[in-house]
C-alpha cells in the first residue's frame, strides 16, 4: 500500500532491518535477564554456526527444512492466506515418504529416491488441500483448520507408528530403516566421491532439492499465469474475482503448492538423515517457517537467507547452550517469536514514521 | 451399583478438572473475538501466565500472589497483541502466533535460568497452593447413597479456582449479552464503522476486551501450574489453548454453548483416560488417538457445515482503520 511513497532502499532493506534489529535488541535483553553477557553469546553463536566445517554442515542441513517451510508459508501468504499447518503437512509428507520407501524398496535407487520425494510433496499437498477445499468451497478459516490438522495428524500418525508401522521387536515408536538405495545421498558422500573431503554431517543433497524449490517458486509466482492469479488473489480477491479468476480454485491450488512444499522437509529429514519414520521428526520446522517467511518478506531470495540464518541459529543455539547452560536451545524458539512479532505483526512499527518523514521531506515548505 | 456410582461421580470430577481451564480459556477467547480480534494466542497467554504463577509461588510461598503475576503477566502478553494488531493494525494471526512461540521460548529459557531443574520450576508445598476445598459435611454425608459421593466429589472437593472457572460462565453471560459495555463489545466485532459512527472508540474497546481476555488466561494458566498442578512445566498447557479456541468455535462463538463445548472435550479426556485398553462391545478397543482428536474433527466438521454451522463475529480477523472508510 505504501511501496509507492518510499525510496525502495529503505523499503526492501533499512525497514526490515529495522524491524530485525529490534527482534535482536529484545532477544538480547532476554539474555541479560538470563545474567549473560549478549555479545559473548552472539560470539559463540556465530562460531557454533559456522566456525568449522563440521558446523557449516548442521547449519545448512538445517536451513534446508526452514527454505521448504518458509517458501510453504510464503505461497499461501501470496494468495491472502495463513498456513500455520506446515508441521502437520510435513508430518503427512513423511508418513507417505516412508511408506513408499517400506513398500517399495526392491526397486532400484534411481526409481524409488523420485518415488519417495514426490510421495512426501503429495502428502503434504493432501494434507493442505484438505483445508484449503473447505475455505474455497465450505466457508471455514484455513487458519483455525490447519491447525487442527496438525493436531489432527500427530493423534493418527503417532497411533499408526505405536500400533502398525513399529518396527517389530521394538519398544520406541519407529518404522524399520529404509533400505539403503531409498536414502538421498548425504553430502559428505557426494562431495567424498568427487575428492573433496567434508566432515560428517546431516546435510544431505535435499538441500539442492531446497534451492531448486526456491528456483521454482519464483517461477511459479511471478513467471506464470497461475502465479500472476494467485498474486492478485492475495492482493483483492474482489478485483481477481472481477478480473474472471476463479479465486476458490486459486486457494486449493495454493494450499497443494504449499503444503507440497511443506511435505518436502521429509525430503531431508526422513529420506537424508533419519532413514526411517520416527515421532515428531518435524520439530517444529513447520512453525519456524513463520518467521523465515515474515523476515524474507515472502520472496524466494530473502527466504533462502532468512533460511540460512535460522539455520545458524538452530545449530549456534544447540552450541551456545554447552557454552552457557542458562542459555538452552529454547532461546532460539524465543528469537523465532521475536521475529515473528517484529517482522510479521509490527511490521508497521517503523513504516508509519518513515513514511511520515518522507512525507514531510517531499512536501514543499509552506503547503499543508 | 455402588460401584458404578463413584465411577460416575471420579469421572465428572475429573471432567470439571479439566473443563476449568478450558472455560476461562475459551471465554478469554470469546470476548477477544467477539470485539473482533482473532486469539489464537490463548495457548501463549495462559503458558507465559502458568509459569509467572509457578516462579511468583516458589519464590514467596504465596498462591494469591502468584495469581496476580499470572494475570499480570497475561495482560501484558494481551497488550502486545493488542498494540501489534489493533494500535499497528498488523495481522491478528501473525501476532497471535508469535505471542505463543515467544512465550513457548522464553518460559522454557527462564525457568531453566532461573530455578537450574531443566526447565521445570520447584514443586510447590501445600501453602503455595490453591487447595481442594472440602464441601461442608462431606465427610459425614458420603455414606448416603448416591447423592453423597456426588456431593463430596463432584461438587465439592474441588480448588477454588474451578469454582471461579464456572462462577465466571455466568457473569460472562451477563457482561456480554446485557451490559452496555457488551453490546458495544459485539458491535465492535460485527461492524465497527458503525460504532465508530456512534462516537465510541473502536481501539479503547478492543484494547478493553483484550484486557479480559488477558485476565482470564491468567487465572487459567495459574489453575494449570499452582492449583491442578504443582509447579511449571516446559510447554504445559499442550494444545489447551487451541482445544479452548476449538470449544469457543464450537459453541459458535456464544458463552453456554462454549461452556456445552468445553464440557464435551474435557469428558472425552476423561473418557480417554478410563477406556485405555479396555474392549468395549461392538467396537473393540478405541484407539486413545482417536479420542484425543475426536474435538479437531468435530470442529472442522462444523466450521465446514457439516454439522450446524458456526457463522463468526463479521469483523473477526479485520484490522480498524479510521482512515479506510
Amino acid at each position: 500500500m505504501s511501496a509507492g511513497r518510499l525510496p525502495r532502499v529503505v523499503d526492501w532493506v533499512l525497514l526490515p532491518a529495522a524491524n530485525l534489529c529490534a527482534a535482536f535488541l529484545v532477544s538480547g535483553l532476554v539474555v541479560l535477564a538470563v545474567g549473560e553477557n549478549p555479545l559473548r553469546a552472539l560470539a559463540l553463536l556465530v562460531e557454533g554456526a559456522v566456525g568449522y566445517p563440521e558446523a557449516i554442515g548442521y547449519t545448512l542441513y538445517y536451513a534446508t527444512n526452514f527454505v521448504f517451510t518458509g517458501l510453504a508459508v510464503a505461497v499461501a501468504f501470496h494468495a491472502g492466506l495463513f498456513n500455520i499447518g506446515g508441521e502437520g503437512q510435513a508430518y503427512v509428507g513423511g508418513l507417505a515418504a516412508a511408506l513408499v520407501c517400506l513398500g517399495l524398496d526392491f526397486l532400484p535407487g534411481p526409481a524409488i529416491v523420485p518415488l519417495a520425494i514426490l510421495a512426501a510433496a503429495a502428502g503434504g499437498a493432501a494434507w493442505a488441500a484438505i483445508p484449503g477445499w473447505l475455505q474455497a468451497r465450505r466457508g471455514s478459516h484455513v487458519v483455525i483448520t490447519t491447525i487442527m490438522f496438525n493436531f489432527i495428524a500427530a493423534a493418527a500418525i503417532t497411533w499408526l507408528l505405536v500400533n502398525v508401522l513399529i518396527k517389530p521387536g521394538q519398544q520406541s515408536p519407529e518404522t524399520r530403516h529404509f533400505a539403503e538405495q531409498a536414502w538421498i545421498p548425504s553430502a559428505q558422500a557426494v562431495l567424498g566421491a568427487l575428492g573433496v573431503p567434508m566432515p560428517r554431517s546431516p546435510l544431505n543433497l535435499s538441500f539442492l532439492l531446497a534451492i531448486a524449490a526456491a528456483v521454482a517458486v519464483w517461477a511459479f509466482l511471478w513467471r506464470t499465469r497461475w502465479g500472476y492469479a494467485l498474486r492478485a488473489t492475495g492482493h483483492s480477491e474482489a478485483a481477481a474475482l472481477y478480473a474472471g479468476i476463479d479465486t476458490g480454485r486459486v486457494v486449493i491450488v495454493a494450499m497443494l503448492v504449499s503444503g507440497a512444499l511443506a511435505g518436502l522437509v521429509a525430503a531431508n529429514e526422513v529420506l537424508g538423515v533419519q532413514h526411517r519414520l520416527l515421532l515428531n521428526f518435524v520439530g517444529g520446522a513447520g512453525f519456524v517457517g513463520i518467521a523465515v517467511a515474515l523476515m524474507g518478506r515472502n520472496h524466494p531470495v530473502g527466504i533462502c537467507l532468512a533460511a540460512l540464518l535460522f539455520g545458524a541459529l538452530y545449530q549456534g543455539g544447540a552450541e551456545l547452550a554447552f557454552e552457557m547452560p542458562d542459555l538452552t536451545r529454547d532461546m532460539v524458539v524465543a528469537i523465532q517469536g521475536l521475529v515473528i512479532l517484529f517482522c510479521g505483526a509490527l511490521e508497521r512499527l517503523f513504516r508509519r514514521p518513515a513514511e511520515r518523514l518522507f512525507a514531510a521531506r517531499r512536501a514543499p515548505a509552506g503547503e499543508p | 451399583m455402588s460401584e458404578a456410582i463413584d465411577i460416575l461421580a471420579s469421572m465428572s470430577a475429573a471432567t470439571l478438572r479439566v473443563a476449568a481451564p478450558l472455560v476461562l480459556a475459551a471465554l478469554a477467547g470469546l470476548f477477544s473475538e467477539r470485539a473482533g480480534v482473532v486469539n489464537i494466542a490463548l495457548e501463549g497467554k495462559m503458558l507465559g501466565a502458568a509459569f509467572a504463577a509457578a516462579a511468583t509461588a516458589a519464590v514467596t510461598g504465596s498462591a494469591w500472589l502468584a495469581l496476580g503475576a499470572g494475570i499480570g503477566v497475561a495482560v501484558a502478553l494481551s497488550m502486545v497483541h493488542g498494540f501489534a494488531s489493533i494500535t499497528h493494525a498488523g495481522n491478528q494471526m501473525v501476532s497471535g502466533m508469535a505471542i505463543n512461540v515467544v512465550a513457548l521460548g522464553l518460559t522454557a529459557v527462564l525457568a531453566n535460568a532461573w530455578f537450574r531443574q531443566g526447565g521445570r520450576t520447584p514443586l510447590l508445598g501445600q501453602g503455595a497452593r490453591f487447595r481442594p476445598i472440602e464441601a461442608p459435611f462431606a465427610d459425614a454425608l458420603r455414606d448416603v447413597p448416591v447423592l453423597g459421593p456426588i456431593y463430596a466429589d463432584v461438587i465439592g472437593g474441588h480448588n477454588l479456582l474451578v469454582y471461579v472457572a464456572f462462577a465466571l460462565v455466568p457473569v460472562a453471560a451477563f457482561v456480554v449479552g446485557r451490559t452496555r459495555f457488551g453490546l458495544r463489545l459485539r458491535a465492535v466485532g460485527q461492524n465497527p464503522g458503525a460504532v465508530d459512527t456512534a462516537g465510541i472508540g473502536v481501539d479503547g474497546l478492543r484494547y478493553a476486551a483484550l484486557a479480559a481476555t488477558g485476565l482470564l488466561c491468567g487465572i487459567a494458566g495459574t489453575y494449570l501450574s499452582i492449583a491442578h498442578g504443582a509447579g511449571f512445566q516446559q510447554d504445559m498447557t499442550a494444545g489447551k489453548g487451541f482445544l479452548a479456541l476449538a470449544a469457543l468455535i464450537f459453541g459458535k462463538w456464544r458463552v453456554w454453548p462454549a461452556l456445552f463445548a468445553c464440557l464435551l472435550f474435557a469428558f472425552t479426556d476423561a473418557l480417554q483416560i478410563r477406556l485405555q485398553g479396555v474392549a468395549l462391545p461392538w467396537v473393540g478397543v478405541v484407539p486413545i488417538q482417536a479420542i484425543q482428536a475426536l474435538p479437531y474433527v468435530l470442529t472442522v466438521l462444523l466450521l465446514a457445515g457439516f454439522v450446524g454451522r458456526a457463522v463468526a463475529p463479521r469483523a473477526l480477523g479485520q484490522p480498524y482503520l479510521k482512515e479506510k472508510r
